[in-house]
């Protein structure tokens, strides 16, 4: 604080509350229509505070009330999950690999798999979704995790994070492993990862989200309702509207399809913000 | 980058970059390569043959008024994104770096709506303002505005932007305290030992000094506005009504796989891709550089 202005600050905080209403305003209004009846929804202005059938809607949204081609709203969560966990995993696996090769060997075409990878940064897959789709119906991977999760897992912004973190680990500490008669390998295994724990944190909240939200490739990937993510699932709820349209189910299932990255997000708020502005450096 | 003490082996090092070499190979290389040359044939309508065509495809593609709408609606897009998501962004972080009470839990509340999928933070907007059902459709109504998003593209668009925006700000505003809590509180004593008022710092210190976060912040958000916004555009509008909302990747994925022109849909992911290698470019040149975060 340079000088006290109380009028300063209490308009600082009403502009911040102002802020955060507006932030939080569409997730809680669904909340609240999850809470309702689907008469009470369609019947605009719909009340602002939480009805009674949150328990109602929700065990409906579980018990299978609210189906997609017949696939029940678990069985979406628990593909969402597998291709966010596999997407976070894998991406961390293969990056931290190729980050310790690039920076702890010296050997032929190490600069050339080095910009290989980095020009990928430059190739987004909206970029070049009809020929990726061609590869994968090719391999024979529409409606698998396999195809759903591999094309995402290799990811030049990871790569670069371990590799600057690896750039700044000592060479002392490597000639000292060396000399212990510790290989490469368990250099990696017992030094270099235990160093590396925090960053592999960091990455993880921000793969999982990332994993979590995918839309256009699961869109182009999946034809089988079995596959389907959570998200893809309620695009086809609500883009097939009729008068039957269970709304109360559908923000049911919206805040469930939320919840998860917001949690990740809210409890691991330290590793997040690390993250962001790491992997964007 | 190169390290004085490094590990002998021969074989090893190829073995550890072998996964990432590979599916960048098969997921990447390869199909960018595929789409500059499906950029230069034509199927036949039947799909049995497919000659070379040269750039005929870029010719036909540039000059088609639906592409140049398609890129005014996404340079409009993208702007209006950027602009609202910045500004409002800009507002709650320097109020943010002000208040000492409460700092973390405003900063917790404000962060979450980065990990809403796009497509979910479009349909919770199109939840907020379907003609049908949305109490803030219902209460714009009431203030005499003709709400229509479904006839009308300038308030389909300005539903798509509001959504997009909306789940920018966190990043932005992360972004952006990072910068203001990495000034020197020196320098805004000393002006305010010399009599300048809060506005008066923050517009020739404050501002001036966050600028490399702006600009930097200004690519991140085009680049999301491009690319990762097909979520919601796909949920809410499906690029409609009309053409009023159809973006360069929409466009991309709706000529290629809903209307099977795979010519003009591979034409049009190599404009993209050189849109991107700009964009890299610009970033690497002017951002890199000058950005630091304490």
């Amino acid at each position: 604080m340079i000088e006290r202005r109380p009028l300063g600050a209490l308009l600082a905080h009403f502009i911040l509350i102002v802020g955060i209403v507006i932030v939080a305003f569409p997730i809680y209004y669904t909340f609240v229509a999850s809470t309702l009846t689907t008469q009470q929804i369609m019947a605009p202005p719909m009340p602002l505070v939480p009805g009674g059938h949150f328990i109602e809607n929700y065990g409906g949204a579980f018990a299978g009330v609210a189906t997609i081609g017949g696939v029940g709203v678990d069985r979406l969560l628990l593909n969402t999950l597998v291709v966010a966990l596999a997407i976070a995993c894998g991406k961390i696996v293969i990056s931290i690999l190729s980050a310790f090769a690039i920076v702890f060997f010296s050997f032929p075409g190490r600069m050339f798999f080095f910009w290989m990878i980095f020009i990928t940064l430059m190739l987004p897959v909206e970029v070049r979704i009809l020929p990726t789709y061609q590869v994968i119906v090719d391999l024979g991977l529409i409606d698998t995790y396999t195809g759903l999760t591999l094309p995402l897992m290799a990811s030049a912004t990871a790569t670069f994070l371990f590799r600057q973190f690896f750039l700044t680990i000592p060479d002392e500490l490597v000639e000292a492993a060396r000399i212990d008669g510790a290989g490469p390998m368990r250099f990696f295994r017992d030094i270099l990862l235990p160093l590396s724990y925090t960053n592999i944190a960091a990455l993880f909240v921000i793969l999982f989200i990332y994993g979590w939200t995918q839309y256009l490739w699961p869109l182009l990937i999946t034809n089988d309702n079995n596959m389907n993510t959570i998200i893809i699932g309620l695009r086809k709820m609500i883009s097939f509207v009729d008068a039957d349209t269970q709304w109360n189910l559908i923000m049911a299932i919206t805040i469930l399809a939320m919840l998860p990255p917001i949690a990740v997000v809210v409890f691991m708020q330290r590793w997040f913000v690390k993250g962001l502005v790491e992997t964007e450096k | 980058m190169n390290r004085r003490v490094v590990f002998p082996n021969k074989l090893l090092p190829y073995l550890l970059v072998a996964p990432q070499i590979a599916i960048t190979s098969v997921f990447f290389f390869w199909p960018a390569f595929q789409a500059v040359r499906q950029s230069l044939y034509r199927d036949d309508p039947f799909g049995f043959s497919s000659r070379f065509v040269g750039l005929d495809n870029f010719e036909m593609v540039l000059s088609d008024p639906a592409y140049i709408n398609s890129l005014q609606v996404t340079v409009v897009f993208s702007l209006s994104v950027a602009v609202v998501a910045l500004v409002a962004a800009l507002l709650l972080a320097v109020m943010a770096d002000r208040v000492v009470a409460g700092k973390g839990i405003y900063r917790t509340l404000l962060i979450w709506p980065y990990a809403v999928a796009p497509a979910i933070a479009g349909m919770l907007w199109l939840f907020l303002f379907s003609p049908a059902m949305g109490t803030l459709a219902v209460m714009l109504r009431d203030l005499g505005i003709d709400w229509n998003p479904l006839l009308r593209g300038d308030q389909a668009m300005a539903m798509v932007v509001g959504a997009a925006a909306w789940k920018q700000i966190s990043y932005n505003f992360l972004f952006f305290l990072a910068g203001l809590q990495a000034i020197p509180k020196s320098l805004i004593e000393a002006a305010a030992i010399d009599g300048a008022g809060p506005a008066r710092r923050f517009w020739t210190i404050v501002f001036p000094l966050l600028s490399p976060t702006t600009f930097f912040l200004l690519v991140v958000n085009t680049v999301y506005a491009f690319f990762d916004t097909f979520g919601i555009i796909h949920a809410v509008t499906g690029g409609g009504p009309g053409k009023s909302t159809e973006t360069l990747v929409y466009k991309v994925y709706n000529d290629g796989f809903v209307n099977l022109n795979l010519g003009a849909s591979s034409a049009q992911s190599v404009i993209l891709m050189v849109i991107v290698i700009a964009l890299t470019v610009i970033q690497f040149k002017y951002v890199e550089r000058r950005v630091h975060y304490a």
